[in-house]
């Protein structure tokens, strides 16, 4: 048989690994004919509201709710009296914690759950919110962690002992009522007595303010128990369907195979929809209570003021370093606000997450971290938002400590990054904080970048300006933002990664269909990221069919594997791994198969592209589709019909994507208005499935980025009073606001993976952010600034210019 | 984020307003673009259990310019104000101001006589027609009266036209010389920071007069005559200007929020009217 096709068309045709695939899943979005939680629309359906605390604590004297009931509509009003019987009125928190569902006894939080209103309608619900009527007695209000450390107030007292005395919490001992836990790693007196003795020393303390995901879509759920045959369906925003349905059967007792759990399309996640809410909660028990479908769907500034919020860690740095700019010690001690309650999403033994890759991408031998989690008055949550565990506190707080020792060795900090760098050859390296980082090449990325954006005209360009500043012919300072940022992704090895004891591995499950198509399902779901495109790319290069042949499903607990999730960028490193995994099962049976119709040996045909030769003789070959249709129709000896494969990856280790980041800003230092002119961002996530997914993910990363370096944040007053519940306030940049990004990369594969990539969704989220702040940074360091706190707005700005004399 | 319920009427003429206004008071409220009225119903701070639609009513909207006179229907929208080159070519001012408000989609729904009758010491309009020296045309069941736009504002949404009262056109003459609407906000579809309108005329080298009202600094738009003072006769140089900025801040009185504490708003006033001057200067 002659083939008319060349390689090159057959590897086109594929659309596999590598090429930039229109995604798939555009063609309903861009039509708005996605399918979101709000769009699952059930006949009978009852909608539920909340009716929320508008103190931030405060004692509930009594609720009363006949004038609720009393609308027309209002079929039920749950309080956590209601909920006590089932033991559902408090609920167990990803972190080891609880949480109220709805309050009992007392409130916590300015918007926490008082209590839940069922109505026919979502008009009538809102309504009937207003017509229950709650008594409270105002508390004093804790805000600030290390006021709560010392203050008499008891926040939580469900975790005090009758006898006064503070029982260990899920993370080991405590020290103040109001304490979670002390977390450690790495050698504290080690260190210390490496910065006692160091050449040179630089300390900072720093806020990374609190700030929130504010996905388009907030969050919700539709409840459906259908009572004849015992199965309840669960349809929500759920960045980890699986683990939702477990936990709803330990809480609610319904056996779990009796429970279905769906994510629709998701409108981004970015970590606020990982947890589990009490708006879930509350539609299962209204559900069950009504033996109708109940809804319940979040506005926005409930979104904002009670799901999960990111960040708040107050870090204190010490960094030591030769005078010749060797780092030779780090010393970081961090005060985590978690709010009311422990409801950060962190695998079980990690209550920092993974913090302790502070280290960064810098070859550090000694190092220290501690950190103190701290309940204070405001909302739960202490999710990654667009990141890894805790990593772009980690990323900022060592871009950051880099920067002030800089300016402690008057260096210049691009040289101080080279000279630090973990070199190629140290690859696989263990930190001093106990990773082991799986590949990088660190310096030929930095050089690279500094060559792509001209940095030593930019250094002579900025001398100028400061020069023309200082001569009174401009009013606008030039910053150079660097940074070069390591990631830990791929949550992780079960040995020592686990959610509510679930081993953090992912999976894949293959159905080749007889006439040469296929499907396959994933424990993970996509909320934006574009997984029906890329892992289809991945199978179509393992198994030679082409990627428009085949359906990627997820979401679906009834006809997925199990699996953890999409967020921490670990659906391509772990369910991506799986994917490969499960492809080569289909490829090695596919093998025998070729075999056996070219009646060779199997080890006599190889796989090529899309095809299994006969070695040394091409034009004797079977294409996948016809091995496919062989599986189906043939009986062939010693192989069982069929062709379907599964796989559970558990990764050996995270991969440790890289990146190096340099932002060029202008600012006015009369109005405090930032303009950034340049940004350029190359990108190392080992081998690159979609370039132009990629790149997508990487505008969106650097603009919450930008986003949250320059303005976004979820402020409180003095009283628990969100400062910041509206999109008036809470800073989303649209196209106006955002910059033209340059993207670039290297690749340097993940050695352990499977097809060596290494997860790229959160990369410009960790590596944007300090580099957005070190380009305010650095445009005001000729003037005397070492450090100043985000977000960046224009007052901020305007006040780091004002503090440091450059109005007067 | 959903509104108590409510009755709504779409009258055809006036008088079925008028009416409607006298029927239910204080509990009657008409509908321009809803740009800001839906919002706060939305958040419960806004009770209107009577919404009175104006969008049916002939005559409401529109852009007249004849014999140096302006009249802009109070349902003009504000992409009308752009879209019009008759008025940017008699106030050009007018369309420099209204891009800058908000975001195109709000600008094709809100207008004219919704964001002057607001009394929202955010909205734009309402300076911007203290430095233009406007008129409002208000009509209501004792019949029509015409305010002053720098007698109009009271205090924060409290205005001088009556609850029973509608406006239905703003007029103005058109201006002469040089213009510009300057303003700082935080990102698109942001209230100001602080901005300021500015109109010069001048005779030679000096500044002949001058108009000058700033945004979001008071509970009320602020129309500072000090400021214009301060510049005519003037060559609008750098003591004119530093002197007019001075006379700015004696007037304004902005709050603390979350643009910023009170001394960045001062400050912030300051360049952007300084901006504002010297942009109208190089027009006059
Ligand atoms: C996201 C966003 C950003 C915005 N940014 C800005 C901005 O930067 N600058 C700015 O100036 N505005 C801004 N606005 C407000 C916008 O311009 C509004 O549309 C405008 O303030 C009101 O006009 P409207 O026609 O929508 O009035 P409506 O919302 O319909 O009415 C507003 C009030 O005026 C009353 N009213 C309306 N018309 C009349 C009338 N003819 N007679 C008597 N009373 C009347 C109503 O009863 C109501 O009390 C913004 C709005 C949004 C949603």
């Amino acid at each position: 048989m002659k083939d008319e096709v060349t390689r090159e068309e057959r590897v086109a045709g594929l659309k596999g690994m590598g090429c930039s695939r229109k995604r798939v899943e555009d063609a309903r979005f861009t039509q708005g004919k996605g399918n979101y939680v709000d769009d699952v629309k059930l006949p009978g359906m009852l909608h539920g509201d909340f009716v929320r605390s508008p103190y931030a604590h405060a004692r509930i004297k009594s609720i009363n709710i006949d004038a609720a009931m009393a609308l027309p509509g209002v079929t039920a009003v749950l309080t956590a009296k209601d909920l006590e019987p089932l033991s559902l009125h408090w609920m167990p928190t990803l972190a080891g914690d609880k949480q109220m569902v709805l309050a009992d006894g007392k409130v916590l939080f300015q918007g926490q759950e008082v209590a839940f209103v069922v109505a026919s309608d979502r008009y009538v619900a809102a309504d009937a919110v207003e017509l229950v009527e709650v008594e409270y007695e105002e508390l004093e209000v804790l805000v600030d962690p290390f006021k709560s450390l010392e203050s008499d107030v008891v926040l939580r007292e469900d975790l005090v002992a009758e006898d006064g005395s503070i029982p260990p919490g899920a993370h080991g001992p405590r020290k103040h009522p109001n304490h979670i836990f002390k977390w450690e790693a790495g050698e504290e007196e080690a260190t210390n007595q490496v910065i006692d003795n160091a050449e040179v020393v630089a300390t900072e303390e720093m806020y990374y303010h609190r700030t929130h995901p504010c996905p388009l879509e907030t969050c919700g759920s539709v409840a459906s128990m259908d009572k004849v045959n015992g199965k309840l369906t669960l349809w929500g925003t759920f960045q980890a369907p699986h683990v939702v349905r477990t936990v709803a059967s330990l809480l609610s007792g319904i056996e779990e195979h009796n429970i279905r759990v769906i994510s629709p399309d998701i409108g981004g996640g970015f970590g606020n929809k990982v947890g589990v809410y009490p708006g879930y909660v509350c539609s299962i028990v209204a559900s069950i209570v009504t033996g109708v479908p109940v809804k319940w769907v979040e506005d926005r500034m409930e979104n904002l003021m009670s799901t999960a919020f990111a960040r708040d860690y107050w870090m204190k740095g010490k960094i030591s370093a030769t005078k010749e700019g060797k780092i030779t010690g780090l010393h970081c001690h961090v005060t985590a606000d978690h709010g009311a309650f422990d409801a950060c999403a962190d695998p079980t033994k990690f209550p920092a997450g993974f913090m302790n890759i502070c280290t960064g991408s810098y070859d550090i031998p000694t190092a220290y971290l501690g950190v103190d989690g701290v309940y204070t008055n405001k909302a739960p949550g202490g999710v990654s938002y667009r990141c890894s565990f805790r990593v772009t506190e980690a990323v900022y707080f060592i871009e950051r400590m880099i920067e002030v020792l800089a300016i402690e060795l008057d260096m210049d900090p691009a040289e101080l990054r080279s000279i630090n760098f973990i070199k190629k050859d140290q690859f696989p390296y263990t930190a001093a904080l106990g990773w082991e980082y799986d590949s990088g090449d660190y310096q030929t990325a930095w050089d690279k970048a500094l060559e792509a954006v001209d940095y030593k005209g930019l250094r002579a360009e900025q001398a100028q300006r400061v020069a023309d500043f200082k001569a009174g012919k401009t009013r606008k300072v030039m910053g150079i933002g660097l940074s070069f940022f390591t990631e830990i992704v791929g949550a992780g090895p079960v040995k020592n990664c686990d959610i509510l004891g679930m081993g953090m591995f992912d999976s894949c499950e293959i159905r080749i269909h007889p006439t040469g198509s296929a499907v396959a399902r994933l424990g993970t779901i996509s909320q934006g990221q574009g997984h029906a495109t890329t892992f289809a790319q991945i199978l179509a290069t393992e198994i030679g069919l082409s990627a428009d042949s085949i359906t990627i499903e997820e979401g679906d607990t009834d006809t997925a594997p199990y699996g953890l999730g999409t967020y921490g960028s670990r659906s391509t490193p772990v369910a991506g791994a799986a994917t490969a995994m499960a492809g080569r099962k289909i490829r090695a049976k596919a093998q025998m198969i070729a075999a056996y119709l070219l009646e060779v040996h199997d080890d006599d045909v190889e796989f090529d592209v899309d095809r299994f030769v006969v070695k040394g003789a091409p034009e004797r070959f079977k294409t996948m589709k016809e091995i496919a249709y062989a599986a189906y129709n043939q009986a062939i000896p010693g192989l069982e019909p069929g062709l379907e494969a599964v796989s559970y990856y558990d990764p050996p280790n995270m991969t440790y994507p890289f990146g190096a980041y340099v932002c060029v800003m202008d600012i006015d230092v009369d109005t405090g208005v930032p303009e950034i002119r340049r940004f350029y961002a190359l990108d190392d996530c080992g081998t690159r499935i979609n370039p132009m997914v990629i790149e997508g993910q990487i505008h969106g990363g650097l603009t919450e980025a930008l986003a949250v370096a320059l303005g976004q944040e979820i402020a409180y007053d003095d009283m628990g009073n969100v400062k910041t519940g509206t999109l008036m306030d809470f800073f989303l940049p649209t196209a106006w606001e955002v910059p033209n990004y340059e993207t670039d990369y290297t690749v340097t594969p993940s050695p352990h993976h499977p097809i060596g990539a290494k997860g790229v969704g959160e990369s410009p989220h960790v590596g944007g952010v300090p580099c957005f702040s070190n380009a305010v940074q650095d445009a005001f360091r000729p003037f005397g600034n070492r450090h100043t706190n985000m977000p960046h707005d224009h007052w901020r700005i305007w006040q780091t210019a004002n503090n440091l004399g450059l109005h007067d | 984020m959903i509104p108590a319920a409510f009755e709504y009427y779409r009258p055809t003429d006036m008088a079925g307003v008028i009416a409607l206004l006298q029927e239910h008071g204080d509990d009657a409220r008409v509908i321009a673009g809803g740009h800001s009225l839906i919002p706060m119903m939305k958040l419960r701070m806004a009770d209107v259990p009577h919404l009175i639609d104006l969008q049916a009513i002939d005559g409401l909207s529109g852009i007249t310019v004849s014999d140096g006179a302006v009249r802009i229907g109070a349902m003009t929208t504000q992409h009308d104000i752009i879209a019009s080159a008759e008025l940017a070519a008699a106030a050009p001012i007018m369309q420099e101001a209204a891009l800058q408000i908000a975001d195109p989609q709000v600008r094709y729904m809100g207008t004219v006589g919704g964001n002057v009758a607001n009394g929202d010491p955010g909205n734009d309009m309402p300076g911007l027609m203290q430095c233009l020296d406007a008129q409002f045309h208000l009509t209501g069941p004792d019949g029509d009266r015409t305010v002053e736009a720098r007698d109009f504002y009271e205090a924060a949404y409290m205005t001088d036209r009556e609850d029973e009262e509608v406006l239905v056109a703003v007029t103005f003459a058109a201006p002469s010389g040089g213009y510009a609407y300057e303003k700082q906000k935080r990102k698109i579809g942001d209230y100001a920071t602080a901005a300021a309108a500015v109109q010069i005329t001048k005779d030679g080298g000096t500044v002949a007069s001058a108009s000058i009202a700033m945004t979001n600094l008071s509970d009320t738009p602020v129309w500072s005559e000090a400021t214009a003072d301060a510049l005519v006769g003037t060559d609008c140089g750098d003591a004119a200007v530093k002197a007019a900025i001075a006379a700015m801040l004696g007037d304004i009185d902005p709050t603390e929020d979350n643009r910023g504490p009170v001394a960045f708003k001062r400050h912030a006033a300051g360049i952007v009217l300084g901006r504002a001057i010297a942009r109208a200067w190089s027009r006059a």
